[in-house]
């Protein structure tokens, strides 16, 4: 099969969704979660936990969905966290996010030897698999990202996120509680984030160490690529995964580009895209301040 | 620093530690150990004896540099997650010219022409970074973790291409005269290269408080725009505090190459420059902070060798994430407390 079928074919393209979805959730969730006003470098802590707790999760009832109901509910835990230390405490918030990462990668380890005696995986669970068009959860990614799209953009609960993020003054003035509102915003960006996650765990039958391998540093890339609107970032995730299938359909296809640079094709795609991408988009005007 | 805010510091650093010591010891009770026997295995295999010290100094030296990094580049307002690919340029540049120098070079002049080029080749990334922040816009957190996954993906492909010496993954050693002396107890890996981090420390402590480039750092830092009327160049500035980053950060090439393996291997320095991120936020961004910061987190990560006969050696991770959450938490609280 020449390289122009293998692109060509569904598999590919189940492939490049495959790929995208993890990052299309995390970026909708960062994207909600910065829309607010809250700097969200702790995208890697929620796909991280969503993953651990999928997995635990579905090992302990052998379902499915409560594998993704607890990954959900892992992510808006960080979220929480991530407010009482980044708002009500006013701690700086990319320290939080950064030491909520560190963190997250350790405890999560440490948890793993304490409940199944390895550091390195969880055992083998219930899970999707590699399949896309057929797996439930993959569907639930997408139809969460739709919501989350719309309600940001036509919901009075996403006017009050924005302006939060805009005017945290102004919504003080209106009566209305800034943290409460930015509350809202972390747990359903943190759920979504980990929804996310728990599409790794739940692909991979299992839980593995650093399972997030990272991506949540890109999917903020992508949200500042997507102008911090949620379906936006959402579709920059596809265009990623299409570039990371193509990367592994050249890995196979061997046309004489080494591997190692090969592999290197998202990340300078998404570096050059930032560098010449026009700067219409602007961050939240109280992106990172607390009242 | 005046003697209110090193009490206000040193109050900060005392919550925290607080903090950790009682949430490290629930973890240990909930993974079924005694906190009083691993605290006390953690001290005892850290401070304890000769080889103990020599370790924690040996840890802590490559963490002082890439702290330090994080630091300066935290003066002008920036966060460099990029430490971490400045450094694996930085040792690639360090053993290749280490390898390459004439047999009788002086060891001063070969030790100078490594450390040159590590601080070139991190450097020239940290200015990059620094450039794409200031000229275009491109946000420097984004923009560094994608140069980080390149340079580690560029140095396999060179390495297997011309530098890795045939099947391995590492480059040939760098001549003798280039190989920093051991200095720590027996069996211990402290070089030279931990007092030549400390005078480095010192210097950089000396150029962000008494120069000009110091003190445009800083109020670029402060307010750009206040900067910016007070009539600094703030995008050179920018640039400038990110290049200094980044070299600081291949400055660590000294520890790793000339003092530790005394070549480059692949996972060389792997996560010495994301917890140089931790120790410039434990030290506040200060440099004798960082010192401080580095030998904390140096003495968790040996101390991780210690207690696994009681405790999952990862404890150590978590504590050092907790630590950096405790000091980000408890300096607003103390600030506050000052403030009211």
């Amino acid at each position: 099969m020449s390289l122009a079928d293998a692109v060509l074919s569904t598999a590919f393209a189940a492939q490049a969704v495959k790929i995208a979805l993890p990052y299309a959730c995390a970026a909708a969730g960062g994207a909600v979660t910065e829309r607010s006003g809250v700097i969200d470098l702790a995208i890697e802590s929620k796909l991280l936990w969503g993953a651990f707790a999928a997995a635990v999760a579905a090992h302990a009832t052998g379902s499915i969905a409560a594998g993704v109901v607890a990954g959900m509910a892992a992510g808006a835990a960080v979220g929480v966290l991530q407010l009482v230390l980044g708002v009500v405490l006013a701690a700086d918030q990319v320290v939080v996010g950064v030491a909520l990462n560190l963190a997250s990668y350790g405890l999560t380890r440490f948890l793993l030897e304490v409940l199944y005696q390895s550091s390195a995986n969880s055992p083998q669970t219930v899970g999707v698999g590699s399949a896309v068009w057929t797996s439930p959860v993959a569907w639930l990614a997408v139809i969460v990202i739709a919501v989350v799209a719309l309600g940001l953009a036509r919901t009075p609960l996403g006017l009050r996120i924005r302006a939060a993020g805009d005017r945290p003054d102004g919504v003080a003035t209106a009566g209305l509680s800034v943290t409460r509102i930015r509350l809202w915003a972390l747990v359903i960006g943190g759920a979504v984030a980990g929804l996310g996650g728990a599409q790794l765990a739940l692909a991979a039958h299992g839980f593995s160490a650093e399972m997030s391998g990272g991506r949540g540093y890109i999917a903020l890339a992508i949200v500042i690529l997507g102008g911090w609107r949620p379906g936006v970032a959402a579709l920059v995730c596809l265009m990623f995964g299409v570039i990371e299938a193509l990367q592994v359909q050249l890995q196979l296809a061997k046309v004489g580009v080494p591997d190692q640079l090969t592999q290197l094709l998202p990340y300078a795609v998404t570096l050059v895209v930032l560098v010449i991408a026009p700067r219409r988009a602007r961050p939240p005007r109280a992106l990172g301040q607390v009242p | 620093m005046s003697a209110g805010r090193i009490r206000e510091e040193a109050q900060i650093a005392a919550v925290a530690l607080l903090v950790a010591v009682a949430a490290g010891s629930v973890l240990i009770v909930a993974a079924g150990a005694s906190p009083v026997r691993v605290w006390g295995a953690l001290l005892g295999g850290t401070l304890g004896d000769g080889y103990g010290i020599s370790q924690v100094l040996f840890r802590a030296t490559p963490l002082a540099l890439t702290g330090l990094a994080v630091a300066v580049a935290l003066r002008v307002g920036l966060f460099n997650i990029g430490v971490e690919g400045q450094l694996v340029a930085g040792m690639c540049a360090c053993a290749v010219v280490g390898a390459r120098l004439p047999g009788g070079t002086p060891a001063g002049v070969a030790v100078l022409a490594c450390g040159l080029a590590a601080m070139a080749a991190g450097g020239a990334l940290g200015a990059v970074t620094g450039a794409l922040r200031a000229y275009r816009g491109a946000h420097e957190v984004i923009t560094s973790i994608m140069l980080n996954a390149i340079v580690a993906g560029v140095v396999l492909w060179l390495g297997d291409r011309a530098l890795f010496v045939g099947g391995t993954t590492r480059t040939a050693d760098v001549i003798a005269a280039a190989q920093l002396p051991g200095l720590g107890a027996a069996g211990s890996s402290l070089s030279w290269a931990a007092p030549l981090a400390l005078g480095v420390t010192a210097a950089a402590a000396w150029l962000l408080a008494r120069t000009r480039p110091g003190f445009e750092w800083r109020a670029v830092g402060a307010s750009p725009g206040a900067a910016a009327t007070a009539g600094i160049d703030v995008r050179r500035a920018m640039v400038a505090a990110m290049t200094a980053s980044g070299a600081l950060a291949g400055l660590a090439a000294t520890h790793y190459v000339l003092g530790y393996k005394h070549a480059y291997e692949d996972g060389l320095g792997r996560g010495a420059g994301f917890m140089g991120i931790a120790v410039a936020l434990v030290g506040r961004g200060h440099p004798g902070g960082v010192i401080a910061g580095a030998l904390l987190l140096g003495m968790l990560a040996q101390g991780g060798l210690e207690v696994s006969d009681h405790v999952p050696r990862t404890l150590v991770l978590v504590l050092q994430g907790v630590i950096v959450l405790a000091v980000a938490a408890a300096a607003p609280l103390v600030q506050r407390r000052r403030g009211s």
